[in-house]
């Protein structure tokens, strides 16, 4: 017979809390992201049309595509502020949560750190310390177990890509003084 | 007759060593993808593309098209068990699997979804075996305006179908489409929307987008959430298997319902979850006593896995036949073919035969295989949960960067991923759709050139989108479907007026 009396059970204590107040809005957000994707359509726009939007002798020049594109985009995100703006009046749904953005931040932060880190130790160096930091500090999950696991995974990832099927990383000082 | 010769041709150059172990690799990797939070079908494609840079052709489709049938396997799992869709196309899997897990029916819950998925994707196996070979020499016969026609039909359908706001999805193709034009031009090699830097000479890589756009941004969203999670730990026996396996004959119209619904939204860009849906509320509707759905009924697994699996599956013929993917995964391993240096599209059939029939053997053999591997090792599986999602998270983070450096060995491309991962964060949570972005970033060039190659022969003049009755009809109907709602509108007003 099938056994299903064992049970899975996995806590998270830092959960966000459901009652967190509000950063702010998704129309917020909807309104700005528009705008930057005008701003985006605008800037692209002038780029191909000085590139050259109309027709000559061969054929349609090479922003022609493009320039029609950007006006899409521009009138699509008009669109979009437009719409935003008239249902930012009418109740405002959140984008994202104090707790929520806390914990968001825990990852996108270190993950920034990571790729900055990357360009001077390599990405070996830089994932060790990633994970092993994350396990450590961000999950508290004990040292041990995150170095442990931090190493390991490193090493699997090394043996795999750089030894196994040859695609180079970004390397820094650690691995040229083991000569690779 | 044809076909089933090239497919056994197929068979025998699948079956080396090499390429079964690693189907077995795809298929292990799959799993794990569909099961771990934060990851999925498309992204787990994504990253480990770079492992297949050095392989051939062949085994690395191989071993993609394995990742994929395992992520649709692996997705079942979690949302039997703990009531959790690995993948947005197990969600109506949960419905009645999970109640049934509850009841302590896991296992006849697990095997009635990895059957069905096996019976989902061997109809759309079959379809692609037969039709596919078909569709493709006729499209040998396209010049540029047809193409360029049936790109228009997938980006208007997109459009006209989708469920999200139309502005949204007319917002994120435009910007797919822009973005794949960045860089050198393809026909007169005029840069384009560089802005002087020679970082963005080689245009924005549609891989490393994709990393960012599903990787990274899947991290930053499932950290938003309450990660605990109670479930029940399974392991299937074979009576249990043999079991649903006697009983199976009984469903059969709702099977078949559902690996047709699939095969059509798989092949139209519906898409799996559409499929999912679509194929669960029918067997509820058609059903002796629908109110017996979402308390743990067989076929309320049976109906959705079917159809999600037929979907994935079908999602694959437009890729090979046309070189137009039916969903994101597709669209990703459409990439992968251009990385090896083969041109998606019709001509593939005839230039590389060995490589499409192995990919269609694959098809069969994986999913034989597959489900093999998911009936005797779902509990290990199932015990992944168990790992610390602060241990998963940045370990997919690295998994990330390697994907999106090695394709290009670029450190700008890590940066490209990173702000790609916030882009994706940001339209995913204000409801802008990313599947019309990957296909137009991915189609966007050979879009352009189809168009521009139909200008320059008709010289400069739209009718040759209707100067024949084939490309007329494909661009009609493209049109058609853009202002699908707005027909459907006035269709539904007229109706409304005459029945009154």
């Amino acid at each position: 017979m099938s056994q299903t009396d064992i049970e899975i059970v996995v806590d998270d204590p830092t959960a966000p809390e459901d009652d967190s107040p509000s950063v702010v809005s998704s129309g917020t957000i909807e309104i700005v992201v528009c705008l930057l994707l005008l701003a985006l359509a605008v800037t692209l726009g002038y780029d191909n049309w000085r590139t050259g939007a109309s027709w000559d002798s061969t054929g349609p020049e090479p922003g022609y595509f493009p320039f029609y594109l950007s006006a899409i985009l521009g009138g699509g995100s008009l669109y979009g502020l437009i719409a935003a703006l008239v249902a930012h009046r009418k109740a405002a749904e959140t984008f994202v949560t104090h707790a929520q953005a806390r914990r968001v931040l825990a990852v996108f932060v270190p993950t920034l750190l990571f790729c900055l880190v990357m360009q001077f130790l390599g990405l070996y160096v830089a994932s060790f310390l990633l994970i092993a930091g994350f396990m450590r500090f961000v999950g508290k999950i004990a040292l041990w177990k995150s170095l442990l696991t931090a190493f390991l995974f490193t090493a699997i990832m090394f043996v795999t890509f750089d030894i196994a099927f040859d695609v180079i990383m970004p390397k820094g000082p650690l691995e040229a003084a083991f000569g690779r | 007759m044809e076909a089933f010769g090239l497919l056994l041709h197929g068979f025998a150059v699948l079956l080396t060593w090499k390429t079964l172990v690693l189907m077995m690799v795809g298929l292990v990797l799959g799993i794990f993808v569909g099961v771990l939070p934060g990851l999925g079908g498309p992204n787990g494609v994504a990253i480990l593309l770079p492992l297949t840079f050095t392989m051939d052709p062949t085994s690395a489709i191989v071993m993609l098209s394995c990742i994929y049938w395992g992520a649709l396997f692996g997705g079942a799992i979690t949302s039997i068990l703990f009531n959790i869709p690995g993948e947005a196309w197990s969600v109506a899997t949960t419905f009645d699997g999970y109640p049934m897990a509850q009841q302590g029916r896991a296992a006849e819950a697990l095997t009635a979804a990895f059957t069905s998925s096996f019976i989902g994707s061997l109809v759309a196996v079959l379809l692609i075996t037969f039709l596919a070979p078909m569709i493709s020499s006729f499209a040998l016969k396209f010049g540029p305006p047809e193409f360029f026609a049936v790109y228009l039909l997938t980006f208007c359908s997109f459009v006209g179908l989708g469920r999200e706001a139309k502005h949204k999805t007319v917002i994120s193709m435009s910007l797919g489409l822009l973005l794949a034009g960045i860089g050198m031009d393809t026909v007169s090699g005029n840069l384009r929307m560089t802005f002087g830097s020679p970082e963005l000479l080689r245009g924005i890589n549609f891989l490393v987008a994709v990393i960012g756009l599903f990787g990274i941004s899947e991290i930053l969203l499932t950290m938003e959430e309450r990660l605990a999670l109670r479930g029940h730990a399974a392991s299937i026996s074979l009576r249990v298997v043999l079991g649903v396996w006697k009983d199976l004959p009984k469903y059969w119209v709702t099977l078949l319902r559902s690996s047709f619904i699939g095969c059509w939204l798989g092949i139209t860009p519906g898409g799996a979850i559409a499929a999912s849906f679509m194929g669960y509320n029918l067997a509820k509707r058609f059903a002796k006593e629908p109110e017996s759905f979402g308390k743990g009924r067989i076929e309320g697994v049976f109906a959705p896995e079917t159809a999600a699996h037929a979907s994935g599956t079908s999602a694959l013929l437009p890729m090979l036949a046309l070189g137009i993917p039916g969903s994101g995964t597709a669209a990703i391993l459409l990439g992968g073919l251009m990385v090896w240096g083969l041109n998606p599209g019709p001509l593939l059939f005839v230039e590389h035969k060995d490589f499409v029939w192995g990919l269609i053997a694959s098809m069969y053999l994986g999913n034989v295989v597959g489900l093999v591997l998911v009936l005797t090792t779902v509990p290990i599986f199932a015990s992944i949960l168990r790992v610390p999602f602060a241990a998963v998270a940045p370990m997919i983070v690295v998994s990330c960067a390697i994907g999106a450096y090695a394709i290009q060995n670029a450190m700008f491309d890590i940066w490209l991923m990173l702000g790609f991962g916030v882009v994706g964060y940001v339209f995913k949570k204000i409801g802008i759709p990313l599947a019309p972005f990957t296909l137009a970033l991915v189609l966007g060039n050979r879009a352009e050139d189809a168009f521009r190659l139909s200008m320059i022969g008709s010289g400069g003049t739209l009718k040759v989108f209707w100067s024949n009755g084939l490309v007329g009809s494909i661009t009609t109907l493209a049109i058609v479907l853009l202002f699908w709602p707005l027909i459907e509108g006035l269709l539904g007003r007229v109706g409304w007026k005459a029945s009154r």
